[in-house]
């Protein structure tokens, strides 16, 4: 047969896509567990992490079970529509684990009901209520949780992630604790997001210092990262956004 | 006799040229220039690059391998068409591998792994080497040619590293000693130009000790 005949080409191109197609099919099936089992330990990691327990790959799944004490979905008015609680479903349809969570912001900030994960554990000397948030930073997605302590307004630690934030400036918004040093994440333990009238005003990251102004108290604002202002100015938003929608859960069960 | 005299021909000098030339005279990043971008990219730590040259190899060696294989069957008006169809399926496979067994480092990647198909190394072997050549031979010089690339990768991350975090592989090497004596690292190293400046400088060492790649 003629290469260059148009027959011969469609013929050829055709038999190609559809072989690649049932190769790559095979090979995302084939994969896809040991991907998903990857997801779920980084979850784990970062729920852990901002609790100030430090785990690993291989002991995520353990460590999570021993220190959770349930999930939960909430609506905006502060109910709990799903309870997870020692691995069962107790209330509700879905786990707080497999919420969808930007997807579940979109819809609260459209003005729906609200179904957002709250997951809460202990340590066996304190509560804590973790919230998971998900944001814009400035080139990407940025994430985190935010660990409350039992009275549901100090923050006891945060940890953020993102995916393409400028390396040495906003990318030092994920910078992992160390011992002995101050990252950004250190800079909002027991900041609180309640004021003393019981009004919501979340955290704020303050571009200048959080000691150059007076519009934010002090127990509501950290320093921004020089250099990285949009950054900085996507993690306040998603710091607002996020736990506004818990505003009255938290209020209520106090 | 037959198969003892093919074995004999599977490492000729030529053949073993393919592999050596491109890691040094005919270097893909420092001579022919090509897949800088990634070069710039991912070398701000040594793993990622590690991994990216590990990933490149990967796709080039078995790319080459396989076009070699359809080269008398492809239709040359649409060569170009279904070099780039195996160099996609190549990179989802990897993409997917990583991400199955080398999660962290996927996330750090991101990006770039999907970059791998605009990596002009890969396509530039499809074209000038695997679509004329036997797959054994392509498939040396696709190993060749991502050794050439693999070495400057990791010659450019391993100083970056040292000196944009004081680390190589991500164990600390500077000790915290030095550090309170006023040193700092330095932060412009982790930006992309400073890549450039690396690659550049190994260009100008190895044309300043090599007599066959002085132009005039």
């Amino acid at each position: 047969m003629d290469k260059n005949s148009n027959t011969y080409i469609f013929i050829y191109a055709s038999v190609m896509v559809v072989l690649v197609a049932v190769i790559l099919t095979s090979a995302n099936l084939a994969l896809k567990p040991m991907q998903e089992k990857n997801k779920m330990n980084e979850k784990m990691i970062n729920l852990l992490s901002s609790i100030g327990i430090e785990a690993n790959a291989e002991n995520a799944a353990e460590l999570y079970n021993q220190y959770l004490v349930k999930e939960v979905v909430v609506d905006k008015a502060g109910n709990e529509t799903s309870v997870y609680n020692k691995g069962k479903l107790e209330i509700g349809k879905i786990r707080a684990f497999d919420v969808n969570l930007k997807a579940a912001l979109k819809d609260a900030e459209k003005g729906g009901e609200g179904a957002l994960p709250l997951f809460i554990m202990s340590d066996g000397q304190q509560t804590y209520y973790i919230i998971p948030l998900f944001g814009k930073g400035l080139w990407g997605p940025i994430y985190g949780n935010v660990a409350l302590e039992s009275d549901k307004n100090t923050i006891f630690g945060v940890n953020f992630g993102h995916d393409s934030e400028t390396p040495g400036l906003g990318a030092e918004i994920a910078n992992p604790p160390v011992e002995g040093k101050v990252v950004f994440s250190d800079l909002f333990k027991q900041k609180k997001i309640f004021d003393e009238a019981g009004n919501f005003t979340s955290v704020k990251v303050i571009k200048g210092g959080v000691k150059s102004q007076s519009i934010v108290a002090p127990e509501h604002g950290v320093d921004a990262i020089s250099g990285s202002t949009l950054t900085c100015n996507g993690v306040s938003a998603m710091l607002n956004d996020c736990m506004v929608n818990y505003e009255n859960y938290l209020k209520k069960n106090n | 006799m037959a198969a003892q005299q093919e074995r004999e021909a599977w490492f000729s000098p030529k053949n073993i040229k393919l592999l050596t030339n491109p890691i040094n005279v005919d270097n893909p990043i420092t001579k022919q220039v090509l897949g800088i971008c990634s070069a710039l990219a991912v070398t701000v730590k040594l793993e990622p690059a590690i991994v990216m040259s590990l990933s490149v190899m990967a796709v080039v060696a078995l790319g080459n391998f396989v076009i070699a294989l359809m080269r008398n069957s492809i239709p040359s008006r649409i060569r170009i068409i279904v070099q780039l169809v195996v160099i996609a399926a190549l990179v989802i496979l990897v993409d997917q591998v990583l991400k199955a067994f080398a999660y962290d480092v996927s996330k750090q990647l991101s990006v770039f792994v999907g970059l791998i198909i605009t990596n002009c190394i890969i396509m530039g072997r499809f074209e000038a080497f695997a679509m004329q050549n036997k797959p054994w031979p392509s498939l040396l010089d696709g190993f060749g040619n991502a050794f050439g690339y693999a070495w400057i990768l990791v010659v450019v991350a391993f100083f970056r590293e040292l000196f944009g975090s004081g680390a190589v592989m991500g164990v600390q090497i500077i000790p915290e000693s030095v550090y309170e004596m006023g040193y700092m690292n330095n932060g412009l190293v982790i930006l992309p130009p400073m890549a450039l400046f690396a690659v550049a400088s190994i260009i100008w060492i190895q044309r300043s000790r090599n007599k066959e790649l002085i132009e005039d």
